[in-house]
């Protein structure tokens, strides 16, 4: 993958409203962001219903992503297009998503809805109706995705890229700060993992930064690409857009996103957690 | 601590007493500015969080004890910064006019 063939501008999308071709798609941590307006023409996936299976904790399962993408219209043929709040982390998420299901048609507008309303277009409130399909998904690809059992193998073998905040890191906060802090689970970090928070990779408007600084970014930060990675956060969305970055913006195809993230693996019984700042021994 | 301080947002739900909030209101002119974007930088600068605010121009965060900055991005406007302090236990409330 590279740059161009992952990222829109919001130009871009404005200019494609209404190609029938192209699904635009908002998916926003507050699902009812959509509902207070949005690009025209955009339909929403609700992470929390849409993008969670309602029983397990887990992903969707292959034929709970063709009876989503086939209820809203969305063909094996449609080019996908994301946007979201939060710099687009449910967007990535969502793309994530598109990619472990074998949809390669899928692109995010870079900077997402904060992009779009820092430059004051257009949001509206109708919902577009849409003619349902026949989606067939290809099988989950576990290529892209990490288990709690990767993880703990990988400590002081791979590239562990924690991308939360520093203070979630060293175990000061239990989850971003715009969430109440009361967890079950312990603070900290696997050892060996390093901190690159994921917004580290983004401009204020929401950008991704160019692929010099992205690559910068992370060798200064200790990560061999000739290694694998796995990227985590709390839930599994901020690492989604730093999975972005490596393996879509940057194309490090050895690249995981370990979506049970801390708030797995800081429920384990027995694995080792390091405090603090430093990232600590194997 | 109990219910919300005057003019801010309502702390229904909210364990006071075990959170460090930082929350406020947005305004240009006077007027409440929706869709602003608040972000919470950590002492050394770092992007912790960041939310939009809402309709009436508020916004809140769960922080811990120390020294924040509150960048705001809103269309048509700089960014503007400005420092909070905020404790578990205790809510600081930040008026912030762009």
């Amino acid at each position: 993958m590279s740059r161009e063939d992952t990222l829109v501008s919001t130009q871009w999308a404005e200019d494609n409203i209404d190609n029938d071709q192209v699904v635009l798609i908002e998916v926003d941590e507050d699902t009812t962001s959509y509902d207070k307006g949005h690009i025209k023409g955009a339909i929403k996936f609700d992470w929390t219903n849409d993008l969670q299976d309602q029983v397990r904790r887990d992903i969707i399962n292959k034929e709970g992503f063709e009876a989503l993408l086939s209820k809203n219209g969305v063909s094996n043929d449609h080019t996908v297009v994301l946007y979201g709040g939060n710099n687009n982390w449910f967007a990535a998420y969502a793309y994530w998503y598109f990619k472990l299901y074998g949809h390669n048609d899928v692109k995010l507008v870079d900077g997402g809805r904060k992009k779009w309303e820092l430059e004051s277009r257009e949001l509206v409130q109708d919902i577009p109706e849409r003619t349902p399909t026949t989606y067939v998904a290809k099988e989950l690809d576990t290529t892209k995705r990490a288990n709690r059992d990767d993880v703990v193998a990988a400590i002081g073998v791979q590239n562990l890229v924690d991308v939360r905040s520093p203070d979630e890191y060293a175990g000061r906060l239990l989850a971003p700060a715009h969430l109440p802090q009361e967890q079950a689970q312990r603070a900290g970090h696997p050892p060996t993992a390093s901190n690159i928070p994921w917004s580290k990779a983004a401009n204020d408007d929401g950008t991704f930064k160019s692929n010099e600084e992205l690559t910068k970014l992370y060798e200064d930060a200790g990560v061999d690409f000739s290694k694998d990675t796995i990227a985590y956060c709390r839930i599994g969305e901020r690492s989604s857009h730093t999975w972005v970055v490596l393996h879509e913006l940057l194309g490090h195809e050895n690249t995981k996103n370990y979506d049970g993230s801390w708030v797995e693996y800081g429920s384990l019984v027995g694995v080792p957690i390091v405090l603090g700042d430093e990232r600590g021994e194997a | 601590m109990c219910g919300a301080t005057a003019g801010g947002l309502s702390l229904d739900g909210v364990k006071v007493d075990q959170e460090a909030v930082i929350q406020g209101q947005v305004t240009r002119g006077g007027e409440p500015v929706g869709n602003a974007y608040v972000r919470l930088l950590d002492k050394t600068g770092e992007f912790t969080a960041e939310v939009p605010t809402s309709a009436t121009g508020h916004f809140r965060f769960f922080a811990n004890d120390g020294d924040w900055t509150l960048r705001t991005l809103a269309a048509g406007a700089d960014p503007t910064d400005k420092k909070v302090v905020a404790a578990v236990g205790s809510v600081a409330e930040v008026a912030i006019a762009i």
